[in-house]
């Protein structure tokens, strides 16, 4: 069952002056519950536009977008409140703390969306522990705290208002190897704890192939490719066209095949391909 | 909201008055607008620098739409103003007496000199805003001022002239984050829109905070950059890009003081009005 579908969408910024552009162009999807789904492009391919767009901060300029099957824009002045049923993490969120303190600053979305001081405090207890923000940086300052602890902190800004689907631009940006299995394993765990559905934005192929359902391709925006992980990542010429690439771990396979292994491509995570070449090895994969 | 900041944005698009040397056009603005206030206090002296300013937005090959836009902001203070100047000006003929007011035609002529002496000012000003890159403007304005390093404040004029182009740079970048800064905060569902004045003075608080930590974090970066870089002030820097007078800067300057002289002749020679 489809939970958000997007119907021919378009978007212009700064229409009738001589800085006009279209950054959406009749883009339509449709994401199924409890989904993760990707969207991949490269850098001004509309990815961002199209996000501000999924949480009513942008207005398309023709077609619509569908929560539940009720369009968004149904009545203008209740679009409050789709954006707390559609949470929309920014690229380096960090820059939005502003509280005196982190519980403070995680309890500014519950409160905003009406709860009382303790239903807010709850949700954003709930919400830091999904993150992995350890209890005694509740009370501190949010601008004392180091760059991957910000981070954290800002996501669970959004993730107290426990949306139901919750949209992430480049959660990883910037942060190191552990900092990224940080972020992206609470974001399975909020899927699971919530029932919820993700779509999420990265440069990370790799992150893309390990977690996603469903990738969308965006390229000068429009919708140019919407598949599998596998159905996207076979076509490796296709997404190098418009600037993009296949997961490093199938690009070393490729690369063996080029030089005439008879290797599988078809793997996409690292766990798929040694897999794959332990059996070309003749191993058992479970030696490994 | 912020897409509304039209003033001092400069708009692209071929003309002569955008070829025109940056300097020139900042001496003849000034030139021009001493004219305006000074020299013009009759209906001949106002018509002529109507026409003239029209003409300069013809050339300037830019929509009139946005120079109206421009207009749009300061209409309620200039019909303030205008309609203050009709009731209190007591002098002159009386053209109408209704009421307790009383209107003049010196209190009319007083309203209109008033209101279109601004009207002509703004318009001439956003010429220039509209057709000169807020970096030509500061380097310009360095060049202008440059004779004062034979008094010994040349690195004072440096520094300042830097200090603006720094600040010019910011300002679209801050508009941007502020956008950000909005955005990141309204899909936390913080209300800008309604509320109060309390309230809404309340709601910034999100949004300023965060705007002034990043500024502060900008200002310690590009000040390494710089530093990086070798900066050390005015000493000793050339320009990439260096400013000549051509021809058409000669003619232009020709053309306004033709204008300058007629007006000059048709103030003296007429009855001053205000």
């Amino acid at each position: 069952m489809s939970i958000l579908s997007v119907n021919h969408v378009c978007y212009t910024y700064s229409p009738n002056t001589p800085f006009v552009t279209t950054a959406v162009k009749d883009v339509s999807f449709s994401v199924n519950k409890g989904e993760i789904f990707g969207i991949i492009g490269h850098t001004g391919s509309g990815k961002s536009t199209l996000l501000q767009l999924l949480n009513g901060l942008l207005k398309p300029t023709s077609g619509q977008i569908l929560l539940n099957g009720t369009d968004i824009w149904e009545k203008p002045k209740e679009i409050r409140k789709i954006r707390s049923h559609i949470g929309l993490v920014f690229q380096y969120p960090e820059y939005q703390l502003f509280e005196e303190t982190v519980l403070a600053d995680i309890s500014f979305g519950p409160k905003n969306m009406g709860l009382n001081e303790e239903q807010a405090k709850e949700a954003a207890l709930r919400a830091a522990e999904t993150m992995g923000v350890q209890e005694e940086l509740l009370n501190q300052s949010p601008f004392d705290l180091s760059g991957g602890e910000k981070r954290r902190v800002a996501i669970a800004g959004v993730m107290a208002m426990e949306p139901e689907i919750i949209v992430f631009d480049e959660p990883t940006a910037g942060l190191d190897p552990i900092g990224r299995e940080t972020v992206l394993s609470a974001l399975m765990q909020y899927r699971a704890d919530h029932n919820a559905t993700v779509i999420l934005v990265s440069h990370s192929m790799e992150d893309m192939a390990l977690i996603c359902d469903h990738i969308m391709v965006m390229n000068s925006g429009e919708n140019v490719m919407l598949d599998t992980v596998p159905g996207i990542f076979r076509q490796a010429e296709r997404l190098s066209e418009i600037g993009l690439a296949v997961p490093y771990v199938t690009s070393v396979l490729l690369g063996l095949k080029k030089k005439g292994l008879p290797v599988s491509t078809d793997c996409f995570t690292v766990d798929e391909a040694v897999h794959e070449l332990l059996r070309l090895a003749g191993k058992e994969a479970d030696h490994a | 909201m912020l897409n509304d900041l039209t003033f001092g944005q400069y708009f692209p698009a071929n003309s002569l008055i955008h070829r025109l040397d940056p300097r020139l056009k900042f001496v003849l603005l000034v030139f021009c607008l001493v004219l305006f206030l000074f020299f013009n206090n009759n209906y001949y002296t106002l018509g002529l620098c109507v026409v003239f300013v029209f003409l300069v937005l013809l050339l300037s090959k830019i929509p009139l739409k946005m120079y109206l836009k421009n207009m749009k902001i300061i209409l309620p203070v200039l019909l303030f103003t205008a309609v203050l100047n009709m009731l209190y000006v007591k002098t002159g003929r009386v053209l109408l007496n209704w009421w307790i007011f009383e209107i003049t035609s010196d209190g009319l002529n007083r309203a209109l000199f008033f209101s279109l002496r601004v009207v002509l000012l703004i318009l001439i000003s956003a010429t220039l805003t509209y057709t000169v890159t807020p970096n030509d403007l500061s380097e310009a304005l360095e060049r202008l001022l440059s004779p004062l390093r034979f008094v010994g404040l040349g690195s004072a004029v440096h520094v300042l002239s830097m200090m603006m182009t720094i600040a010019l740079r910011f300002i679209p970048i801050l508009v941007e984050e502020t956008g950000k800064i909005m955005n990141a905060q309204k899909s936390r569902g913080a209300d800008l829109e309604s509320g109060g004045l309390t309230a809404r003075i309340k709601a910034l608080v999100p949004i300023l905070i965060p705007l002034f930590v990043l500024s502060i974090r900008r200002s310690y970066d590009l000040a390494e950059a710089m530093e990086c870089r070798c900066y050390n002030g005015g000493k000793g820097r050339k320009r990439m890009k260096q400013m000549t007078l051509h021809r058409r800067d000669y003619l232009s300057l020709l053309a306004v003081l033709l204008f300058s002289a007629v007006l000059i002749y048709l103030f003296y020679t007429s009855k001053g009005l205000v």
